[in-house]
């Protein structure tokens, strides 16, 4: 003996964007706060440390802001020129700067003045940056030469000119004190060892890099130039792993978010895009107002934030996670007495009874099991069902013809009940996936009514909307048709040149495509 | 020698359950299957036995009503038998001459039954007799004393029932109802208009009698059931009406002290009436497929029912359904063929309406239904129900194709569903539908068989009416991060000539497609989908298509409707040999290289099975059977079956199914019907039973000490010997002793089943013999094996001999005649 089976409605895939996990995940975030800085936001770098402020670099200043401050908490602007590459050390207490002017200002995140200053690049800095033994600084300048400083002598220690182009992007290794890599114009990307006199490695990109990451095992390493996003394996020697061409303009910035598992990359082309570390494919995309030259994200993915050419400061929040529901539920009286048990895992011996499980069935499926088709149609021709989910009203007009009592169902309307139908038939009848069973409904509805025609202007309307929705489809069928036999025609054409020799059907591409429309 | 023959499996397939059922104090259930009476134990829920001797439909049984461990069953070839249901033994067989329609015992009469047999000389006509059952000594007697009670009754078993206390009988036919009644010889009739108002049809289609009261209730056709009083009157006669049926009643049961009314019919659903009044009724619903017989349990307890489907359902007094019997589900149609399960070796076809069942041929149970179509069935005539038409597994059975459509002709509402085999819950869920695969209906549907690759390179082709074939391939999520899901999805659409593509078949190692359309059959790289070559053998359209196999694969085997058997090479592109054959089923072993060929010619189907590569074929079974062979299927054998014939070695790993027009389901065999049929349980409910006699203590001893002698010798010709032996003895032994003659008469045959007998048979000769005698002897089968055996004969196949049988054969009927003497001697006393 079988239970009722409900109606099966058949649900169609939605077409456009899929919802995944990571969709959900990086929808998360609030409104953006918009800061408008003095120039193009050239470098965003957190503080490592709570309470996770962050350095913008834009013109001639640093800006540091607080986590929700829409005002700078602090400004460092003893530059004479334009301002490269604010950067944070590990500890969060001091910060380094690059600088048009060509020198190098190192800063306690307390003080306004610089505590060192490193003289000895010839053209400005555009690269800064802490090595991971917190005492030693590299850089970059557009003099093709990469330095290394001590901080407590401020003295260089060593000079590397292997580069044959300005030296733009740089990141130091986590793992070994002595790494660092710097990324140039020259298209390549060098590994340097400060215990070696020369470069340790050297990776042709093929483009003016700009931008460079290493992940924090150090294994692998993320350079961005032209449109490539490239990912290379360090351990064996510098292997390209996956080359990703997913912007259309020159990728400015790259970031890892906080678990390592996602790569961001933003570009001039107005667009943040976010990879998976182990697909290497796009699982999430952002849209901005202009092109974007820095982008960081906040520890914990908290905080977005983007620095755009026009100096337009993007800040975007993370939403507060809902709180469960269960606490509340604890207040009620009778949860006790409720769940009392419910955590008992049964012994071995134990005899189990289980409750029969109820069914929920919806108001249609209860009408149509006790055999009252009217009342079912009544049930979902209720608007909330008939505007938004249509194709359970189709579905139980299917079943109905299935059963042969459509007929009865339709007939005895009055005149608002006819009106409502025929509005949901004028309007659906056209969708490919419901116009077998809707052109039925018509049928049907046109054949007892037809006495009734001339009684009711609002009816009478419906009826002559339903035929120009009929007439206009005819109409586009017949196009679609005609475009149809014209690209057969081309097909058929290319064919006949490739193979003459056998009689071959492959001009059905295009119908093949309108019929896999067709199957959901 | 013992030669295969077709079969019939006494599976529900045989279906016409003739009847009635009883419960004994309620531990069996007992109902006829076919030619057999088959008892059911309802708590254990299995079969204990079969009671077989009817040479043909049992039309029905009931219980002695003064002795409840014996049952009188009737059958249309004239016979009433008396059986000891309990051991499985016929005690007494009347026979009564003409065909017997049904069967009624009262307990009032003691040395007579009702029956109903057709009136001599008139067509269509039947009338309720009366048997006297003489007290003759023997077993077989004779039942001529009929004396006629009611003329012109109807032929159906629930046209006539027995009133309160046997008082009066009443019979319904059309729109007329007779009550007779006993004392009074006093017949009234009573008769309701013919005319159909309000569509309402006025004919009886059934009647019971009230147990306590004096009340008949009757179902009639257009859905009402009569509760008709006062009847002893001519005139002055009423009758209430109850209505919820809204087509035929097919059965009604009055509940043990009247209180309830059960009533079924097409619906499937067991209506329960309470005090005759029609407001109060509860419902048990959706039974599964229309009911078509009610019993009631002797003590009230369980009810059972009957239906068109194969199945018997057991519910409880409360309306509760409680379990149900069932074997292979009869469906209207069989449209989805014969397919093996690769992964539990069932048979799969179609089932309840839109289901699909797998039924396991070695323990005859329905192992699971799956439901494809998943909608709520209407029993109703008239509608437009959409079935299952194809099915189609993987060479690993993981994925499942199925096809459904509506029955429409001109618009079918085609749906293609993917089942995936999940190994968690144990069975398939749905993967993929596709609406409208095809504009017009798919003819035929196959996957790429390629077990090596694995699921990747697993592609499906289906060929439709609308002239084209569609390749469906698997289009995997390739992101590891979210879940593994895979969907279906076109790939490739391919036609010829505008014609209609008839069949698809993909050889063996997976390179090549064959796609039939009308008469020209296509062959396409699997690659590229690119056109290869072209065979056409006119006139007539290909009916069927297959690749050889194995050493075999590079021909192509094309049955067409004119009659026309092709093999074409697929290296020369040639046609190899061809024969005029009207080929039906074509259906390859997949274990082996050859392929069966069932035609149909004059009334009388034949099997052919040949390899591809010869053109005579290997065996040759002329009249198979008379009924038309629809489908066929290789089930492999778990293990191969050691065959010492050559003619048979085709047969050594799988098993050839077939299914006739009737949907019987048949086998070819080399071994006898009894010793498939679950022999272990039923030997061992006979043995069971059985007390131990001193003389069986008397003869384990000798026994043992014989097979001890035996081991000892370790001669295999003594050890053929013994087992020669023991049927003999055992015979000897199952024998309840107060019916076996004096130990004199007994001791020959004894002393000679212990002799050697003279060398000259072969081992396998003499494996027969003893094939033949552990069969339980009743004369009918062993008749119908004679017969089998002269049929083989005049076959020109035939040519070996029984000659070297005769001797145990002989001993055989020796010991045969002795059992039917032994009832002489017992009544003596």
């Amino acid at each position: 003996m079988a239970a009722y089976k409900p109606v099966v409605v058949q649900a169609c895939p939605k077409l456009g964007e899929r919802i995944t996990q990571d969709t959900l995940y990086w929808r998360g975030y609030k409104t953006p706060v918009q800061i408008k800085e003095f120039g193009a936001v050239n470098k965003i770098d957190f503080s490592p440390v709570p309470p996770y402020n962050y350095a913008v670099t834009a013109s001639s200043r640093i800006h540091i802001y607080g986590r929700y401050s829409q005002e700078p908490i602090k400004t460092f602007s003893r530059f004479r020129d334009a301002a490269y590459c604010a950067t944070y050390r590990d500890d969060g207490r001091l910060l380094v700067a690059g600088s048009e002017d060509r020198s190098i200002s190192l800063f306690d995140v307390g003080g306004k003045a610089p505590l060192r200053q490193f003289e000895g690049h010839t053209k400005p800095v555009h690269l800064v940056g802490f090595l991971s033994d917190k005492y030693r600084i590299f850089s970059g300048g557009d003099d093709y030469s990469s330095k290394l400083w001590d901080i407590p002598s401020a003295t260089e220690i060593i000079s590397y000119s292997e580069h044959t182009d300005y030296v733009r992007c740089g990141c130091a290794s986590k793992v070994n004190a002595d790494v660092f890599i710097t990324g140039s114009y020259d298209h390549t990307v060098k590994l340097f060892d400060a215990r070696t006199k020369s470069s340790v490695m050297t990776i042709e990109h093929g483009h003016p890099v700009e931008s460079v990451l290493l992940f924090p095992s150090g294994g692998l390493l993320v350079s961005a130039g032209g449109r490539y996003v490239k990912v290379w394996d360090v351990l064996k020697g510098g292997q390209l792993l996956v080359s990703l061409k997913n912007h259309h303009k020159t990728v400015t910035c790259l970031c890892l978010n906080s678990s390592g598992q996602r790569l961001l990359s933003g570009s001039l082309d107005r667009h943040v895009k976010i990879y998976s570390t182990t697909s290497y494919k796009v699982v999430h995309s952002f849209n901005y107002a202009t092109s974007i030259l820095s982008l960081a994200l906040s520890p914990e993915d908290e905080t977005i934030v983007v620095g755009m050419t026009n100096g337009v400061l993007n800040v975007k929040h993370r939403k507060p996670e809902e709180k469960n529901e269960s606490s509340q539920k604890k207040r009620q009286p009778a949860y006790r007495t409720y769940v009392k048990g419910k955590s008992y895992m049964p012994k071995q011996e134990d005899f189990c009874v289980s409750k029969p499980v109820k069914r929920v069935l919806r108001k249609y499926d209860k009408l149509l099991r006790s055999f009252q088709s009217s009342k079912a149609l009544d049930a979902v021709l209720e608007p909330p069902i008939m505007l938004h989910t249509p194709e359970v009203t189709v579905a139980v007009m299917q079943e109905l013809h299935r059963r042969g009592t459509l007929r009865s169902a339709l007939a005895g309307r009055d005149e608002k009940q006819v009106n409502l139908l025929l509005t949901f038939v004028a309007r659906r009848v056209i969708e490919p996936r419901f116009t077998p069973v809707l052109v039925i409904v018509a049928d049907m509805i046109t054949d007892i009514y037809q006495p009734v025609v001339g009684q009711s202007a609002i009816v009478d309307k419906q009826f002559l909307k339903l035929q120009q929705a009929i007439g206009k489809e005819i109409d586009y069928q017949e196009e679609l048709l005609e475009v149809l036999g014209m690209m057969d025609t081309l097909f058929a054409t290319f064919t006949k040149k490739r193979d003459t020799c056998l009689e071959e059907n492959k001009s059905n591409g295009v119908t093949e495509i309108i019929e896999t429309n067709r199957n959901y | 020698r013992r030669c295969p023959r077709g079969l019939r499996l006494p599976r529900g397939a045989r279906a016409s359950w003739a009847g009635v059922t009883a419960f004994p104090p309620r531990r069996y259930l007992l109902y006829a299957s076919g030619d057999f009476v088959k008892v059911h134990s309802v708590n254990t829920e299995e079969t204990l036995g079969l009671l077989c001797g009817h040479a043909d439909l049992v039309t029905g049984i009931q219980l002695n009503p003064h002795n409840h461990m014996q049952l009188y069953s009737s059958s249309l070839d004239g016979t009433i038998k008396l059986w000891d249901f309990m051991d499985g033994i016929p005690i007494k067989t009347f026979t009564v001459g003409s065909k017997l329609l049904a069967l009624y015992t009262l307990a009032s009469v003691e040395d007579s039954v009702f029956v109903v047999i057709p009136k001599m000389g008139e067509r269509d006509t039947f009338q309720l007799v009366s048997v006297k059952l003489t007290k003759g000594a023997g077993q077989d007697l004779e039942g001529k004393e009929l004396s006629v009670v009611l003329d012109g009754v109807g032929a159906s078993p629930k046209q006539i029932a027995f009133g309160r206390e046997d008082s009066y009988v009443v019979s319904v036919k059309d729109v007329n109802l007779q009550v007779y009644f006993f004392k009074q010889k006093l017949l009234n009739r009573f008769s309701l208009s013919t005319a159909k108002t309000k569509g309402g049809d006025n004919r009886f289609s059934c009647v019971v009698c009230h147990p306590k009261e004096d009340c008949i209730a009757t179902g009639h056709a257009d859905g009402k059931i009569r509760l008709w009083r006062n009847f002893h009157h001519k005139k002055a006669y009423t009758y209430s009406a109850l209505h919820w049926h809204h087509d035929i009643v097919m059965d009604l049961a009055y509940s043990l002290e009247g209180t309830r009314l059960l009533s079924g019919g097409v619906e499937s659903v067991l209506v329960q009436w309470h005090n005759e009044s029609s407001c109060q009724k509860d419902f048990l619903p959706r039974l599964g497929s229309p009911i078509e017989c009610i019993s009631m349990s002797s003590d009230g307890v369980l009810c059972c029912t009957l239906h068109t489907d194969n199945r018997i359902t057991i519910i409880n007094s409360n309306l509760r359904f409680s379990r149900s019997i069932q074997g292979l589900i009869k469906s209207r149609d069989v449209k989805t063929g014969l397919v093996v399960d690769p992964r539990t070796k069932a048979l799969v076809l179609n089932g309840e309406p839109g289901h699909l069942q797998f039924y396991s041929l070695q323990s005859d149970q329905q192992l699971f239904s799956l439901d494809i179509v998943q909608r709520q069935y209407i029993h109703q005539a008239g509608l437009k129900q959409s079935d299952l038409v194809k099915v189609a597994f993987s060479a690993r059975g993981t994925w499942l194709a199925t096809v459904e459509e509506s029955e429409e002709v001109a618009d079918p509402e085609l749906q293609l569903k993917l089942w995936f085999y999940s190994e968690e819950t144990q069975s398939f869920a749905l993967n993929t539908r596709i609406n409208t695969p095809h504009d017009n209906h798919i003819t035929d549907m196959c996957f790429r068989d390629m077990d090596e690759l694995g699921d990747d390179s697993l592609i499906l082709v289906t060929t439709g009416r609308d002239c084209v074939f569609k390749v469906w391939v698997m289009v995997g999520d390739s992101d590891p991060e979210a879940h593994q899901s895979v969907s279906w999805s076109c790939d490739f659409v391919g036609s010829y000539h505008n014609y209609q593509a008839t069949n698809c078949c993909f050889s063996e190692d997976g390179s090549l497609l064959a796609v039939s359309f009308e008469e020209t059959v296509t062959v396409w790289d699997s690659l590229t989908w690119d056109l290869k070559c072209t065979f056409c053998h006119p006139p007539g359209n290909i009916r069927n298509i297959c690749f050889g196999r194995l050493t075999c694969s590079k021909y192509l085997i094309g049955a067409t409707d004119y009659g026309f058997l092709c093999c074409w090479n697929l290296l020369t592109c040639a046609l190899e040999w061809s024969a005029h054959l009207n080929v039906v089923v074509l259906q390859p072993d997949p274990l082996s290289e050859h392929i069966a060929a069932v035609s149909w010619l004059s009334k009388e189907s034949s099997l052919f099975v040949f390899k591809p590569s010869e053109p005579w074929p290997v065996y040759i079974q002329r009249n198979l059977c008379k009924e038309k062979i629809l489908l066929a299927a290789f089930v492999p054998r778990d293990e191969p079956e050691m065959i010492s014939s050559e003619k048979y070695l085709w047969l050594r790993k799988s098993q050839l199914f077939f299914l006739t027009d009737t949907q019987e389901l048949m086998t070819l065999s080399t071994k006898s019907l009894e010793e498939r049929l679950t022999p272990s349980s039923k030997q061992l409910a006979v043995e069971e039973s059985l007390p131990v006699t001193p003389f069986s203590v008397l003869l384990g001893k000798h026994r043992r000490q014989q097979a001890q002698e035996d081991t000892d010798l370790g001669k295999p010709v003594v050890h053929n010997r013994q087992e020669q032996a023991s049927p003999a003895v055992k015979e000897l032994l199952h024998t309840p002793a107060h019916v076996l003659p004096s130990a004199s008469f007994l001791c020959t045959i004894f002393i000679n089943s212990l002799l050697i007998s003279k060398e000259n048979k072969s081992a396998e000769e003499v494996a027969d013999e003893v094939e033949m005698e552990s069969e339980k002897a009743e004369d009918e089968s062993d008749e119908e094996d004679v017969t089998a055996m002269e049929q083989e004969d005049t076959s020109p196949m035939e040519l070996l001999g029984e000659m070297t049988c005769k001797l145990s054969k002989s001993q055989e009927k020796e010991l045969r005649k002795i059992r039917k003497m032994d009832y002489s001697w017992l009544s003596a006393f």
